[in-house]
């Protein structure tokens, strides 16, 4: 047993040497959730490139979606004494007597996509996420121009009742289309973020709009349920991207053959980029010493039919969507 | 025989009048419910979206039946759903021809549905637990076939089986009725439906009688199996793609309460395959009122209780013999002021 303590001492040791030995002046350790969806994916392998291109040395441990093994995970990095360690926190509370050890142990923590309750704000540097209202605002924002005065119904595929992604997006895209009193949202149900719930869920609108003709645009909450709701438009004899126009969230790869096919008009980017500026603020952290601001914002692009689709398809399909 | 229908008929009326119910409540939430017209040659309506959304949880239920009548019961047929869609979908984007594809899906099931059947038959397992380990275990393994991302493809032969048509007829529909047909023949055309009820009623005795109980149950457990995998090529050909996380994704509940719903009870024996398929139909009428209702979706879950709890009700009081309990309550206390 001591015997094999040292190995695994000893192996540590020489895997923190390498670490420095690789020109990394860095080393940061990311507790991942796990892979509950493409996008976590494509947010662990974003991460990896864009270490890669820093030349940090990340080390990322799958929590398989549970806390218990998030926690193990930091005090691991905190064991091997990292420089930062990244989080993306499966669940929002219970978190103060691990980030209080990695605050002892003088390692900056950066929590990445969710945020967390906690009573010390001190306790974290910095949070990188998106902002899922102004995420739906953008959406309803481009409705508002694309339909430039005209009289327009909107249905709306909401996400999972209660999830906070959807009750934002929906709120967003309510402010963004508050200005424009032609448009109205005349039915709203919720599609679970799932294709097959999006498609089904579309089914019943167009049955219940007289077979679609009143309906001007659909508003879905992901990407995913817009995919199988432009089929059931297909379905129901109707063009969608045209007779329909499809307006989503998320910029996952589909989405884009989609409307590289004019089947959809366009989607507001959920950037799986969150290791990227959460990397730049921990350097700017380390060299300066002056703390970023609480909360970082990534930036939630809008992607038509003008931007190239295709091209955008082959940047995204290898990233494990 | 006309006397035989007539009970059936009596018996399945609680079932009839909650669709019926249903269906008529759908018609007041949209009057256009019952129209019916053809759309690319393909008949396009309400009550088809009623058939072809209820096809895969039908298609469950019939194997359901025959677990249930034998008092067990499989968990894990949502995961198997999104096995063979898992499957279907990654083997036709790396090129296989679609009868291949098709065939190793079903085998997928197949054997998901075995190894149910060996926990269950030959190492005596609970039902609940042994089909739970690949409820759970199973949608991990959808997740290492795909990756954790959708599969999407555009095979036109493995799509035709869940959104073509023929005569009009979606496909999901034709072989939801197709499966049916045949299962109730087999099941009551020979006499493997009483073997099962008798299993189903006392495994033991069914033994010493001289059944192969063992042999029986496997084979029912690997029929489930194999209807659950053609559910999900089905799920899987209608959004042409292949969700490991959400395919199937709590259907393993919607198909026992479809088997509840038709009258077969938790404590196996006497069954209906028949019934269960409209049991099937009831919660899909249900789901798709609820869709073109337009109400919050805040609502969805607890209207569909409220049904539900209704129509047990109704069956429970029914079998207990309460409608003629109160028509005779009737008669007496008519008679007596006479």
């Amino acid at each position: 047993m001591i015997f094999m303590k040292r190995i695994l001492l000893a192996s540590t040791v020489a895997m923190a040497f390498a670490g420095y030995a690789n020109a990394a002046d860095l080393t940061v350790g990311f507790s991942q959730i796990g892979s509950e969806s493409g996008w976590r994916a494509a947010e662990t392998s974003v991460s990896k490139i864009e270490a890669k291109k820093r030349g940090i040395d990340l080390k990322i441990a799958d929590a398989q979606q549970k806390q218990e093994n998030q926690i193990k995970a930091i005090r691991g990095f905190i064991a091997q004494g990292v420089d930062a360690i990244f989080i993306a926190p499966v669940v929002a509370t219970g978190w103060d007597t691990v980030l209080a050890e990695a605050k002892e142990a003088k390692i900056p923590v950066i929590l990445l996509d969710r945020t967390i309750e906690t009573t010390n704000d001190d306790l974290y540097l910095t949070a990188v996420t998106s902002d899922t209202v102004h995420e739906g605002k953008v959406a309803g924002e481009w409705l508002a121009k694309a339909v430039a005065g005209k009289d327009c119904k909107v249905v709306e595929l909401q996400g999972t009742v209660g999830s906070s992604p959807a009750i934002n997006r929906k709120k967003g895209f309510e402010e963004g289309i508050a200005s424009a009193s032609n448009i109205k949202i005349t039915r709203s149900q919720t599609g679970d973020f799932t294709r097959s719930k999006g498609k089904e869920v579309m089914e019943g609108f167009l049955k219940a709009e007289s077979g679609g003709k009143n309906i001007c645009a659909l508003y879905a909450h992901n990407d995913d349920m817009a995919v199988g709701a432009i089929q059931a438009i297909k379905e129901a004899g109707l063009k969608p991207g045209k007779d329909i126009l499809v307006v989503s969230v998320d910029a996952v790869p589909d989405i884009f053959t989609a409307m590289s096919e004019g089947e959809a008009n366009a989607t507001v980017e959920l950037t799986p980029n969150m290791a990227g500026p959460a990397f730049d603020a921990l350097k700017a952290f380390k060299d300066s010493g002056k703390a970023p601001p609480k909360w970082i914002q990534t930036e939630s692009k809008l992607y038509t039919q003008a931007d190239d689709p295709k091209k955008v398809y082959e940047e995204k399909k290898g990233l494990g969507y | 025989m006309s006397r035989l229908n007539t009970a059936a008929l009596t018996k399945a009326m609680p079932q009839l009048l909650s669709l019926m119910l249903i269906l008529f409540l759908n018609y007041l939430a949209f009057p256009g419910f019952f129209e019916i017209r053809l759309q690319d040659g393909r008949l396009f309506g309400s009550l088809i979206d009623v058939l072809n959304r209820g096809a895969p949880v039908i298609i469950l239920a019939i194997g359901m039946t025959a677990v249930i009548a034998s008092r067990g019961v499989d968990l894990s047929v949502g995961a198997v759903m999104a096995i063979s869609g898992a499957l279907a979908a990654t083997m036709t984007v790396s090129g296989y021809p679609v009868p291949i594809v098709i065939l190793a899906a079903l085998g997928a099931g197949l054997l998901c549905g075995l190894w149910n059947g060996i926990l269950v038959a030959y190492f005596d397992l609970q039902p609940i637990v042994a089909t739970l380990i690949l409820m759970v275990a199973g949608r991990g393994i959808a997740q290492l076939i795909t990756e954790g991302s959708i599969v999407t493809f555009n095979e036109p032969g493995l799509i035709f089986f869940g959104t073509g048509s023929f005569a009009g007829i979606p496909m999901p529909i034709l072989i939801a009725a197709l499966l049916l047909t045949l299962a109730i023949a087999v099941v009551r055309r020979t006499a493997l439906g009483l073997l099962i009820e008798s299993i189903g009623i006392n495994r033991s005795a069914s033994s010493y009688a001289g059944l192969n109980s063992k042999l029986l149950l496997l084979v029912i457990y690997a029929f489930c199996g194999v209807c659950a995998a053609l559910a999900g090529i089905i799920i899987a050909a209608d959004i042409r793609g292949a969700d490991a996380n959400n395919a199937g994704l709590w259907l393993e509940l919607d198909a026992i309460l479809a088997v509840v719903v038709g009258g077969t009870s938790l404590f196996g024996g006497r069954f209906s395959i028949l019934m269960s398929a409209l049991g099937a139909v009831i919660i899909q009428a249900m789901n798709t009122g609820i869709l073109l209702s337009g109400f919050p979706p805040e609502y969805n879950l607890i209207l569909k209780a409220l049904v539900i709890i209704v129509i047990l009700l109704a069956q429970s009081f029914s079998s207990l013999g309460g409608w003629a309990f109160l028509k005779g309550e009737f008669r007496s206390k008519g008679a007596n002021r006479q």
